[in-house]
């Protein structure tokens, strides 16, 4: 019989109870800090600018543009039952019209090098609820899925918390650029089954936060290589895959499996939503796209926990249903993507900062492990709290991420103006410079 | 084949159902008033829409309140960017007053304790995340609504145990009831952490008295239980003797230690006709499960989108008291026109001052006091009858022979045309001398295929689901994994 651990007065789940929710890690304290002391361009210039949010609002003109021209139709139309009509449907599958603008969309950032069909998306609220729902139906309470580290630190809540499921990682590091290799899908495979952990799939992020960099080909076919060899799932988080600073160099594995006729495919799944590429996070739009029948119907069942308004719904499909306005936005917001990227990775090799060579993403991978005193998480996070309260930047080490090299940070850009971005590049410039000087001081003494 | 999860593969959806049946009927032949005068009527669908021509002439009039016209589009950008799981300031301080206005602004709600959901689905899912571990349980008065099985237990592991309430009083929940549940519980070794009420009921119509609110947070406090208030139907009381909620018993002195035992969920859906616009709300009482419920909520945030136009629209409080008694009219006037006719020909349903549905007395029209013949006559409903309404059994009631019919989401013609099918065929049913002629009741094959709807015709929910358990003769709901 167990003992009975104490609990507070009124007794909550041990899911609440638990601390798998996630916010007690320094990705979030870094937030904690900007918000008691937000930088201002006019009221708080000495504030800490924010950098750990990957957020996209390099092209919103673009979005606020098309609505005054197009107010009607985002509007409920020209129907006077458009409101109600609109208000009432709550159909898990979702307005076909939204279903069908979502899909021509995700085409249309593939080049058209991958067709997705209407009846397979699922709509959710945020791909948080997405990871987590596919979570629920792909994996039992106890198994596990294997994730490539670095990761984005939110899957730690997204998929573990409620669902009762693990995450082993599968270890990259910076000798290959962090590449994901089969070696090491293998030992983390091994790793998992030598404590009697049963792995259920695999999740990978592509375009990859925090690293900003898309996965290769050769490197997704060695992927769906080791699933269907192990007979388990594939989750393809693709959420940034309409942030890369060029249309060729993302591959998504929608277009890998079109080009083998779809052979085994009833084991991979995309998440895709419109908060990053689009820059509408306030508004939870997310999808699950899966090539498995009873996984859709399942998800769909599911989505009833998390369904988009359908308000959203009907302004989205208006919207992304505008060939003209989607193509002249995945052109553009790719455009000034790149060049805030390049502005940033210029501005941190002239501090001498490198950064992993990167090509989409709204952020870069930034290695500062030369300026680490040991080579070690702590120091990292020592490192950390310096550039949060001296620097005053909030940006999220690599430890938050799972990543096993220390000294790597992910800095966001494209969160902010570009005055602002210049204003942090001077603080960093500064820093080094002090850094430097530090070094060559006479009086330097060890620490 | 590439296998997939206990919780994906087992029933807990609960659309396997045959009651899907119904469903299925109206939806290869549903009624319109011109293209299709015989098809199938919706009556199992508890939806609000009487008063839309107020809400749309309030949209119409406020453009600031859509970040899609020009007058609110400077908005666009901070709305659209805004992702805090707190919610709008605006938002839920407006939720928060329109709360207060829907009780007579007897009691006060802290926008700080509103928590938002994938609607009241989300919300009852999260609570029971929040509040109890796989296999321990709820008790949940009977009859109930059905989508509670699926919300409260497919992916939460939790059960739900009924607490029996009968005819014989009308459907009251008695202390001694909720006491039984709770000692078979024990017997069986299941650990009951809460009790669910829905005030006022579905699909009863009724709303709870004092001394029963009383006595049930009596029962929850001296077990340290907690006690979930269903409230989502509390905009559509109609008449004496008017709503009372939690929320005024748990100002009472004899009740505010025990406070943090109470938690509400709201919604928009049925008061306001809003049901695709998922706007869910947890209010508790406690901080930790407003806490851990505002973390949960990550996974069903509202579209600011949609909280924005909603802050607008609730903060307008005159258009709010106008909306209210004018729902409230009209809600009326369509029950009396319902139960009138419905007892022209002999129905009784239960007395009820609220929702958007009665529940009526078929008893009389079955062969014999059974499941089967309740079912059997609902078949011959379907069928014959064209109209979708709800059998008991699917509310887990525990006597044959009560049905819910819903009447506020459908036009004045519309009701009309299902009062007089109803009445022929009531007329025609109870006609001595008449060889009845048992048509064999179409059991259409259960598949919920991927094929496009037509979503422009009709809407469909998939919410009004029922268990696949038959359980006729035991109260007592087995576990399931």
């Amino acid at each position: 019989m167990a003992i009975e651990i104490e609990k507070p007065a009124v007794g909550l789940s041990k899911v609440a109870v638990s601390d798998t929710h996630g916010e007690y890690s320094p990705y979030f304290a870094g937030w904690k800090a900007y918000d008691e002391n937000p930088y201002d361009e006019l009221w708080n210039s000495s504030g800490v600018i924010q950098m750990g949010l990957a957020e996209n609002q390099v092209s919103f003109d673009l979005l606020e543009q098309y609505l005054e021209k197009h107010s009607e139709a985002t509007n409920w139309g020209n129907r006077t039952s458009g409101f109600r009509d609109n208000a009432l449907f709550q159909d898990y599958h979702g307005l076909q019209s939204f279903r069908k603008a979502m899909a021509s969309f995700m085409e249309q950032i593939r080049g058209g090098r991958a067709k997705f069909n209407p009846d397979r998306i699922v709509i959710t609220a945020g791909a948080t609820a997405a990871n987590e729902l596919l979570t629920f139906i792909l994996a039992d309470p106890g198994d596990a899925l294997l994730i490539p580290t670095p990761y984005y630190p939110g899957f730690d809540r997204d998929l573990r918390w409620r669902t009762g499921v693990k995450i082993v990682p599968v270890h990259c590091d910076s000798s290959n650029n962090f590449e994901i290799t089969p070696q090491a899908l293998d030992a983390a495979y091994n790793e998992a089954e030598s404590h009697n952990i049963k792995v259920k799939g695999v999740l990978i992020t592509n375009p990859s936060n925090p690293l900003g960099a898309t996965i290769k080909r050769s490197t997704l076919e060695e992927i769906l290589e080791f699933v269907t060899r192990k007979n388990i799932h594939l989750v393809s988080d693709e959420i940034y895959s309409g942030s890369t600073f060029s249309g060729e160099e993302f591959v998504s594995v929608a277009e890998v499996l079109e080009a083998r006729d779809y052979k085994e495919s009833d084991r991979v799944h995309i998440v895709y939503s419109l908060s990053k590429d689009l820059g509408l996070p306030g508004f939870r739009v997310g999808t699950i796209y899966s090539y498995n029948d009873k996984v859709v119907t399942t998800a769909r069942r599911m989505s009833s926990f998390t369904l988009i308004s359908s308000q959203t719904q009907q302004l989205l499909a208006s919207m992304l249903s505008d060939r003209t306005f989607t193509e002249n936005y995945i052109k553009t917001n790719r455009e000034r993507l790149k060049k805030r990227h390049q502005m940033i990775i210029d501005g941190l090799k002239n501090s001498g900062i490198e950064c992993l060579k990167g090509n989409a993403g709204l952020f870069c991978w930034m290695n500062l492990s030369p300026l680490l005193e040991e080579p070690t998480k702590e120091s990292e996070l020592t490192l950390w709290k310096s550039m949060l309260h001296e620097v005053k930047l909030n940006i999220s080490p690599g430890s938050s991420c799972h990543c096993s090299d220390p000294g790597w940070f992910r800095v966001c850009f494209a969160n902010m103006s570009e005055q602002t971005l210049q204003v942090a590049l001077t603080r960093i410039h500064n820093f080094m410079d002090r850094r430097k000087a530090m070094k060559s001081s006479p009086d330097f003494s060890s620490y | 084949m590439v296998l997939l999860s206990k919780i994906a593969t087992n029933n807990g959806h609960g659309e396997n159902s045959s009651y899907f049946d119904g469903w299925k009927a109206y939806e290869i032949d549903p009624y319109h008033p011109t293209k299709n005068s015989h098809g199938v009527i919706q009556m199992g669908l508890a939806e609000n829409q009487l008063c839309f021509d107020l809400i749309q002439e309030w949209v119409e009039n406020n453009p600031k309140a859509s970040i899609c016209t020009p007058q609110g589009s400077n908005g666009f950008n901070d709305i659209a960017v805004y992702q805090d799981y707190h919610g709008l300031p605006e938002f839920r301080n407006s939720v928060a007053r329109f709360m207060e206005k829907v009780r007579g602004n007897k009691v006060r709600f802290n926008p700080d304790r509103i928590v938002m959901s994938g609607g009241a689905t989300g919300a009852h899912e999260t609570l029971a995340f929040c509040l109890a571990d796989p296999g321990e349980a709820f008790l949940v008065p009977t009859p109930y609504y059905p989508g509670y099985d699926r919300d409260l237990r497919w992916r939460t592991g939790i059960q739900l145990l009924p607490v029996v309430c009968e005819s014989s009083n009308d459907f009251k929940i008695t202390r001694e009831a909720l006491e039984d549940a709770y000692e078979k519980a024990r017997e069986a070794n299941i650990k009951v952490k809460g009790l669910i009420l829905n005030n006022p009921s579905n699909p009863l119509g009724t709303v709870l008295d004092r001394t029963t609110l009383r006595d049930a947070m009596s029962f929850i406090s001296e077990r340290n239980i907690h006690l979930i208030c269903d409230e989502i139907y509390s905009a559509t009381v109609f008449n004496e003797p008017g709503f009372i909620s939690i929320a005024e018993i748990a100002e009472e002195s004899a009740y505010r230690k025990h406070r943090d035992l109470i938690h509400i969920v709201y919604s928009l859906s049925k008061d306001l006709g809003f049901p695709g616009f998922r706007v869910g709300i947890i209010y508790s009482y406690n901080d930790a499960v407003v806490n851990c419920a505002r973390k949960m909520s990550s996974f069903g945030l509202v579209s600011t989108q949609t909280q924005h136009l909603i802050a607008s629209m609730l903060s307008d409080d005159i258009f709010v008291e106008k909306f209210l008694d004018e729902s409230a009219k009209r809600l009326a006037e369509r029950h009396s026109l319902f139960t009138q006719g419905l007892a022209k020909v002999g129905i009784k349903s239960l007395k009820a001052n609220a929702g958007l549905f009665c529940w009526i007395d078929l008893k009389r029209l079955l062969k014999e006091p059974t499941f089967e013949a309740e079912k059997e006559l609902w078949h011959l409903i379907i069928d014959e009858v064209k109209l979708n309404v709800s059998p008991g059994a699917s509310f887990h009631c525990s006597e044959p022979g009560w049905f819910r019919v819903c009447f506020a989401n459908m036009d004045d013609e519309t009701m009309k045309i299902a009062l007089s099918r109803i009445h022929k065929f009531v007329i025609q049913k109870t006609r001595p001398d008449q060889p009845t002629t048992r048509k064999q009741c179409k059991r259409s094959k259960l598949e919920i295929s991927l094929s496009s709807r037509r979503l422009d015709e009709f809407i469909m929910t998939p919410r009004m689901l029922s268990s696949p358990h038959s359980h006729m003769t035991s109260p007592l709901v087995r576990a399931r994994n």
